[in-house]
């Protein structure tokens, strides 16, 4: 009789366990702990609201902590391709950690889909798509506003990391096209406990606006030491700084910078014409519904962008394959470069075989800083 | 370049220069009575500062519960440690509550006090007493028992009690940074430079606290007990002076001058969970330039340091770091050119 029993209590297990092959795994690796976790602590809480089946297929999200750490985001990788046998790969949201990881699903033929701007060489991102803006369309929407506001001449002042010199790289083309000359380059560490020699140089420098790079509250130093010089020019801020935090620290000196941002976060402010509205109103009420009011951020944006994605690719893959096999991961790959014109909350995706960035020029919208609050320009 | 940027950079630079002083000078306090080498000595500046910082939400900074747990260890450890030299239970209990007292009652006060929302200065102080606590507690818990170690195997057990708090700021502070409003909100305009109340404190206090140290040290018994055990610990022991007592004491005085450090950088700069490392540094680059031993020296080499740092970041910002800390390549050749060796390990 116990013999039978065991007999039964395998076979279901093997039935459910084949059952379970066919549903459809996603790996996602976040930063839980460390210094990035105030980026992938949101993403994870939209994460959580994810739907239970796409396309008639369920779908199983795999969470773990990378630890701000390009070590453990492999490891995480290699434990997805190898044990998990995931289909896709979502993370992750610190630049280093998602370099890392590419490597990884490169070589194991699984499409990662990024929450990090990273920059690979041209080649290297086959199976890599990014769901944050570049720089450069983010600096698109930058440069289109100071060519209106009559700028002639711009000083940066950037953090020295790979964010800074990122945005340095990327915006200089955009800004000698536009016939704005640097005429100043000054850089920080978030560390620093004074910018003021940065700040007299670019003063002494007068030109007619700076471009601050730098994020969350780390950008408010910076720019108070600007405002403190006497620096009567405008101020501009990049899309990391486009949180309540830049107001938390800088207070008044703050007022009147204007910062670039994606369309999610501000999403009641933004003009009926803005083609992501209805998906972006559609994040900010569910999340913060979910989580707390007052609490939207632009990572959780791309983590509700991550699903639209798979709403649409999934369908388009389950046409080629069956879930669990190499034939559904390149469909699926194939799928996001072939998905087309797709409307995110934060602006409208359209990956292609050779830009896997894919944000298209209408996705950046300026705020201004009044009365402590942002304002769409 | 002309004057008035160089004097609004000298300004700057000497403004930094005596927070970093105040470091130097607490490095080679801790190094020459315990031969510990104190590189989380920048934690207690971004503990002090953050901590004024969250008494500014009105909320119970994370601090008061570490300190609970940290004072139950250390409690834990003298009670054992006291068990086993004397089985003597009532010794034991006195020594385990000794430990205790100071830190129940500044966190007692700090949980009545942290929704009350009193002025600046008293919850300047009361910050400045929670990080203060610290030291002795530090010092039981992570080096009491290694006393007679090597400097190397102290200087190893001082990372890990960097890495130790740094996390444990994270977890407190969260990621984000923290400004703290200034003491002395007026400016004045002396030529070409604005003179911020911030930096005038900031000098005063560097001035009263060395001021303060040279009485202690000179005209005070217990001052005179740590320069003997820093000159010579087991000639000081033989002379009825404590060791343990001595670094307790010591650390006590780091901690105090690293939380006065932190509230005099809070109200300049944007504060951190991981920001006191790279301040301590600085420091400690001063007190290594004096040699580990010189206060004088430490002083004037942190000065130095600020003023490097300011000049250095404005004629070439992205190289900063680079040249502040290639300061202490000439030093360390002259030094070990110079010196005789001894063998002593201090």
């Amino acid at each position: 009789m116990k013999a039978v029993k065991t007999l039964v209590a395998l076979a279901i297990t093997a039935l459910s366990s084949t059952a379970a092959l066919a549903d459809i795994n996603i790996g996602v690796s976040l930063a839980l702990t460390g210094p990035g976790s105030g980026l992938g602590i949101p993403m994870q809480n939209q994460f959580k609201l994810f739907p239970q089946t796409i396309g008639g297929e369920k779908v199983n999200l795999i969470i773990l902590d990378d630890a701000t750490d390009p070590g453990k985001g492999a490891a995480n990788a290699r434990r997805f391709v190898t044990e998990d046998k995931v289909d896709m790969i979502i993370g992750s949201c610190i630049t280093a950690v998602a370099a890392a990881m590419s490597d990884i699903a490169t070589e194991a033929g699984t499409v990662q889909l990024t929450g990090s701007p990273v920059g690979l060489p041209p080649g290297k991102d086959k199976w890599v798509f990014r769901l944050p803006q570049s720089n450069t369309v983010m600096g698109h929407a930058m440069v289109e506003h100071m060519k209106k506001q009559g700028i002639k001449t711009i000083g940066f002042l950037g953090y020295t990391d790979a964010y800074g010199e990122q945005w340095l790289k990327e915006s200089a083309p955009l800004l000698e096209k536009a016939g704005i000359k640097v005429v100043a380059t000054e850089r920080f560490a978030r560390t620093d406990t004074s910018v003021t020699p940065q700040a007299l140089k670019i003063t002494s420098a007068n030109p007619d606006a700076v471009l601050i790079v730098a994020s969350g509250s780390g950008a408010a130093m910076p720019h108070m030491a600007m405002v403190e010089r006497g620096f009567k020019g405008k101020i501009y801020q990049t899309h990391a700084a486009a949180t309540q935090d830049l107001m938390r620290v800088g207070g008044k000196a703050v007022e009147g910078a204007f910062v670039v941002s994606g369309p999610a976060v501000i999403a009641e402010q933004l003009p009926d014409s803005h083609p992501s509205k209805a998906v972006a109103i559609d994040f900010v009420q569910k999340y913060e519904k979910a989580v707390g009011a007052g609490l939207r951020n632009q990572f959780a944006g791309h983590a509700y962008d991550a699903q639209i994605t798979l709403e649409k690719v999934i369908p388009m893959a389950l046409k080629k394959g069956k879930p669990g096999t190499p034939e559904f991961r390149a469909a699926l790959r194939d799928s996001m470069e072939t998905m087309g014109r797709t409307v995110f909350a934060h602006g409208v995706m359209n990956w292609t075989p050779s830009d896997h960035w894919g944000f298209t020029n209408e996705t950046g919208v300026m705020l201004k800083v009044v009365d402590g609050k942002f304002k769409v320009e | 370049m002309d004057f008035s940027i160089a004097s609004i950079l000298l300004l700057d630079g000497l403004t930094n220069g005596a927070v970093y002083a105040l470091l130097g000078l607490a490095t080679v306090l801790v190094f020459t009575v315990t031969r510990v080498i104190f590189i989380p000595q920048g934690e207690f500046v971004a503990y002090g500062a953050l901590t004024l910082a969250i008494f500014q939400t009105g909320k119970v900074p994370g601090t008061v519960w570490l300190l609970l747990i940290l004072a139950g260890v250390a409690a834990l450890m003298e009670l054992s440690g006291r068990w086993q030299h004397h089985r003597n239970a009532l010794v034991a209990a006195k020594a385990a509550g000794r430990m205790l007292i100071a830190p129940l009652v500044v966190s007692a006060i700090a949980i009545w006090a942290a929704p009350q929302q009193f002025p600046l200065a008293v919850q300047a102080a009361l910050s400045v007493a929670i990080v203060t606590v610290y030291g002795p507690l530090v010092y039981r818990v992570a080096y009491q028992s290694l006393e007679s170690a090597t400097p190397l195997v102290l200087l190893i057990v001082s990372v890990g009690v960097h890495f130790a708090m740094t996390g444990l700021g994270l977890l407190f502070f969260g990621a984000e940074g923290f400004r703290n409003p200034a003491f002395w909100d007026a400016r004045f305009q002396i030529g070409p430079v604005m003179l911020s109340g911030q930096a005038i404190i900031t000098a005063l206090a560097t001035i009263a606290l060395i001021v303060l140290l040279w009485l202690y040290f000179e005209r005070s018994l217990r001052g005179k007990a740590l320069r003997a055990t820093a000159v010579n610990r087991t000639g000081a022991r033989l002379m009825g002076i404590s060791s343990q007592a001595s670094g307790q004491l010591t650390f006590t005085m780091a901690a105090f001058i690293g939380a006065l450090s932190g509230l005099l950088i809070g109200p300049t700069t944007t504060v951190f969970y991981d920001s006191g490392f790279l301040i301590g540094l600085k420091g400690f680059v001063a007190a290594v330039a004096a040699g580990l031993a010189s206060y004088p020296g430490a002083l004037v080499a942190a000065l130095f340091v600020g003023v490097i740092e300011a000049f250095g970041s404005f004629w070439a910002s992205a190289f900063k770091e680079v040249i502040v800390f290639t300061l202490i390549l000439p030093v360390l050749l002259f030094r070990s050119l110079s010196s005789k060796h001894s063998d002593e390990d201090h």
